[in-house]
């Protein structure tokens, strides 16, 4: 009992934070009709800022905030050095470019925090375990992940659905040429869409940052689960990448969880091993080929354009 | 009357709020030029679309040579023996027009998994493909790029490739559309020349041309036929005068 | 039309000299490690070849290519560790593992177009790597050491450098006539007609996903020969060579030789390859300058180097 539950709100917690990963990935795409695999760099940055403006103050929070900052202005400043440059290009020459901003990302920071990986320590008063239930306790640094990755979803969702700015959001997403005769300053709404994303990536990197270390490459498997997400969510929806991203959280953390005992009972204990692993890692791609087969178009996919 | 070659029963198509095809039916058959025309938004072009396969209908059948073909994808409704041009120019822009022929040709002799033999080198293709060129007046151009062809000879060419299907039924979506007096005379003179081989669907606003060419000429309006009949009896048809003439004067005071 | 071509005809051909006289110029100069490189560079370039066949001619934006890579390697591998050390058995497994791989994934991702396409091609290789990662009995994240290259009853010696570096040369060769032989064929013109034009191609009467599916599989398959070549080099395979930034190397080949055209991939994998060898000699950093290079390269130069040779000839 007490570990379905923990492994119900871990697969919540993870799977909020894809969604700010995904959410970004999906309105840049949705507004500016550009592929990000950069993306995940950011979300890397956000925990290497995080680790080094906690070391400096000596504070958690407002090494956060800090980073969260950085990540932002970050955003703006790839957004006006490069990445303008390739709004309306191919999409294929988008990948490479921001592959290549990979490559320079990762090589950036081993020349400036070394190869080894940083720690990012909690506060004494996130690490006691909170009773929820009677009888259950759970991190308290995990409910804060889950309380904030829920504020920032609901607060993004009344920008985008109440706002001026999230009204012109969804004009871009869905009609980009009348969003240019409404006379909007359209490389402003695109820069600050961009570090928008840049931001949501950030805060995902550095609150995931004290659960795992910080290391280089630690944005690139993630980024392609916030591809599977969007691939099942559907492009360009904020609803669909919320929900599939709770989906894909729910089902990767589940099925790594659990799944070793089922097989277990099913095979026998060394066939069981040795696939359990195997079919656990796989789970969420099969569930993205399903989607494929009966609806190409994602579960939930945005108005159309 | 002979059977139809083609028959269309209620076909509905929305597109959100709009009937853009709204409970239609007709029928075309053997040997005819039969026009579609009607004002701007007619339904003309979903109509086409929807006989070739590139859009389905929400329901409606329709019928090519006596067989069901509602539910069929356009490429089989190729094999079958229907062919269209396309209002807005839709050919392969990097390839040379003969390629754009041949492979129209190709696509009706036999399978095209054969990954050894150069293709470009097929005697036979590339006969059937000179002959549709030199049929649409393209003949000395058969090297030359489609991006370098001009709107004129891109639309003669769109012509040419769906000849190369050796289909039963033509359906041509304004092949006049955009062309000058002289290239629209040489349109006219060809497409004369072709009804006499097969039956064609025309849609197109060049009403002289219409009127020239048609056996029958159905009218839609609001994705309803209104009227089908010969040309002179649609002429004195009063409520294609409102409905139609209307329009196509207020379009004249416009442009 | 022909002479247009001459430029690039002329640095094919070139290449191709250079590369069958490389054995020699190692031995004369004593130089094994240029040697060791190459055959490391023409493995690759077969890999960016087969890529360019999908993405140049077939318009289909693989991000997963990399996958068949290690799908050849591991099985050889573990053919090898089980005992089975026949390259006449080892091979055709190799071939057809990737093929099979390539028909599903490619079943599943040409459902979709586009970016589309690009994010499911990379994340089902993404699943092959984590699932190579998670094969324990066959080394899982540290990978498989081959403790003896594949055998081929005494035709040929793998383990002898200059051979290996011929065999390897000979398939590159062989998969790019391959390779153009399709492309000219009436398979190829179809296939290059879909990627122009897909609705034109289905309203003339093509099923036009049928040939593209193919054309994926022929493609997985050369790749599949690659990672087999690659596994007997290293005398080694792991999810490291199926992992998605390997797949991005081969693109970045690619698109750095010239998409579309017969020696572009090869050229882009010498020059990409030999810049990061270069580089590598300077800082352990590759990636700083890397990057921006290939950002640069993006924004400014389109067509690769063969769509810059062909500019020069006609300008």
């Amino acid at each position: 009992m007490y570990l379905v539950v923990e492994q119900l709100l871990n697969g919540l917690q993870f799977g909020l934070l894809l969604f700010l990963l995904a959410a970004g990935l999906t309105l840049v795409f949705g507004i500016m009709d550009f592929v990000n695999l950069a993306h995940g760099s950011l979300y890397m940055m956000g925990a290497y800022f995080a680790a080094t403006f906690a070391a400096w103050t000596g504070s958690f929070v407002l090494g956060s905030v800090m980073a969260l900052g950085a990540t932002l202005l970050l955003g703006i400043a790839l957004e006006y050095v490069a990445l303008r440059h390739l709004y309306g290009r191919d999409h294929l020459d988008q990948v490479l470019a921001t592959f290549g901003l990979i490559l320079f990302f990762n090589d950036a920071v081993r020349l400036i925090w070394g190869p080894a990986g940083l720690a990012l320590p909690l506060p004494a008063w996130l690490t006691v375990p909170v009773q929820i239930i009677p009888g259950i306790y759970y991190p308290a640094y995990r409910l804060a992940i889950i309380a904030v990755a829920l504020a920032v979803a609901a607060l993004l969702y009344i920008v985008v659905m109440r706002t001026r700015v999230g009204m012109l959001i969804r004009a871009g997403a869905s009609n980009r040429e009348m969003i240019g005769a409404l006379g909007i300053n359209i490389k402003l709404l695109f820069t600050l869409v961009f570090g928008l994303g840049a931001a949501l990536a950030g805060l995902a990197g550095l609150m995931q940052a004290p659960i795992l270390t910080v290391q280089i490459g630690m944005g690139e498997n993630i980024l392609i689960l916030a591809f599977v997400i969007i691939v099942i969510g559907g492009i360009g929806s904020i609803r669909g990448a919320f929900l599939a991203a709770i989906f894909v959280g729910m089902i990767d953390t589940l099925g790594r969880a659990f799944l070793p005992d089922l097989l277990r009972k099913v095979l026998s204990g060394a066939a069981a091993s040795t696939a359990a692993p195997a079919l656990s890692s796989m789970l969420i791609y099969l569930l993205m080929a399903i989607v494929l087969v009966v609806r190409p178009e994602g579960l939930f996919p945005a108005a159309k354009r | 009357m002979a059977d139809p070659l083609l028959r269309v029963d209620n076909l509905v198509r929305r597109f959100g709020g709009i009937t853009a095809t709204d409970n239609l039916s007709m029928e075309v058959v053997p040997g005819e030029l039969h026009a579609i025309i009607g004002p701007n938004g007619a339904g003309k072009t979903t109509l086409i679309s929807q006989l070739t396969g590139q859009v389905m209908p929400n329901s409606g059948t329709i019928q090519f040579g006596g067989r069901d073909v509602t539910r069929l994808p356009s490429y089989k409704r190729s094999r079958l023996g229907l062919a269209r041009s396309f209002q807005i120019t839709s050919l392969l822009k990097d390839f040379s027009a003969i390629d754009n022929v041949a492979l129209a040709a190709q696509a009706h002799d036999g399978h095209s998994f054969r990954f050894w033999g150069n293709a470009r080198k097929e005697k036979h293709l590339r006969d059937a493909a000179r002959a549709a060129l030199e049929r649409v007046g393209l003949g000395a151009r058969a090297g030359v790029v489609v991006s370098q062809l001009s709107h004129g000879e891109q639309r003669e060419l769109e012509l040419a490739v769906a000849l190369a299907t050796r289909p039963q039924l033509l359906l041509l979506d304004e092949p006049m559309a955009g062309l000058g007096v002289t290239e629209s005379a040489r349109m006219v003179a060809l497409l004369k020349d072709l009804r006499k081989e097969v039956t064609i669907v025309l849609v197109e606003h060049d009403m002289e041309a219409v009127f020239a060419l048609a056996d029958r000429i159905t009218v839609l309006v609001y994705g309803r036929v209104i009227a089908c009949d010969a040309p002179d009896a649609i002429r004195k048809h009063d409520e294609v005068k409102r409905a139609y003439l209307g329009e196509q004067h207020a379009v004249t005071r416009h442009g | 039309m022909m002479p247009k071509r001459n430029t690039s005809n002329a640095v094919a051909a070139l290449l191709c000299a250079a590369l069958v006289l490389l054995p020699v110029y190692s031995a004369v100069s004593g130089n094994i490690f240029i040697l060791t490189l190459f055959t490391r560079i023409v493995i690759f370039a077969l890999a960016a070849a087969s890529l360019n066949l999908i993405m140049g001619y077939g318009g289909m934006m693989s991000f997963g290519h990399a996958a068949y890579l290690g799908i050849g390697g591991y099985a050889v591998g573990i053919l090898a560790t089980e005992g089975v050390g026949s390259g006449f058995i080892q091979w055709p497994v190799a071939l057809a593992v990737s093929a099979l791989f390539a028909l599903v994934i490619g079943a599943l991702s040409l459902r979709t177009r586009g970016v589309y396409f690009i994010m499911i091609t990379l994340a089902f290789a993404q699943m092959a790597y984590y699932v190579a990662s998670a094969l324990s009995r066959y080394g899982g994240d540290d990978g498989l050491t081959i403790y003896k290259r594949s055998d081929f009853a005494g035709l040929i010696n793998l383990s002898d450098r200059t051979q290996f570096y011929y065999f390897c040369l000979a398939c590159l060769f062989g998969g790019l006539y391959l390779i153009w032989r399709i492309v000219n064929s009436r398979f190829g013109l179809v296939v290059q007609g879909v990627r122009s034009n897909e609705q034109r191609m289905q309203a003339i009467g093509f099923h036009a996903n049928r040939y593209r599916l193919v054309c994926f599989v022929i493609a997985g398959a050369i790749c599949g020969l690659a990672g087999a070549l690659l596994a007997n080099n290293t005398d080694f395979v792991s999810p490291a060579v199926m992992y998605w930034t390997r797949s991005g190397d081969l693109m970045v080949m690619v698109i750095l030789g010239g998409m579309g055209s017969l020696f572009g991939p090869v050229l882009g994998a010498i020059v990409y390859l030999l810049l990061e060898e270069l580089l590598s000699q300077f800082t352990e950093y590759t990636g700083l300058i890397l990057g921006p290079v290939l950002l640069l390269i993006v924004v400014f130069a389109r067509g690769g180097i063969m769509g810059l040779l062909g500019r020069m000839s006609r300008g």
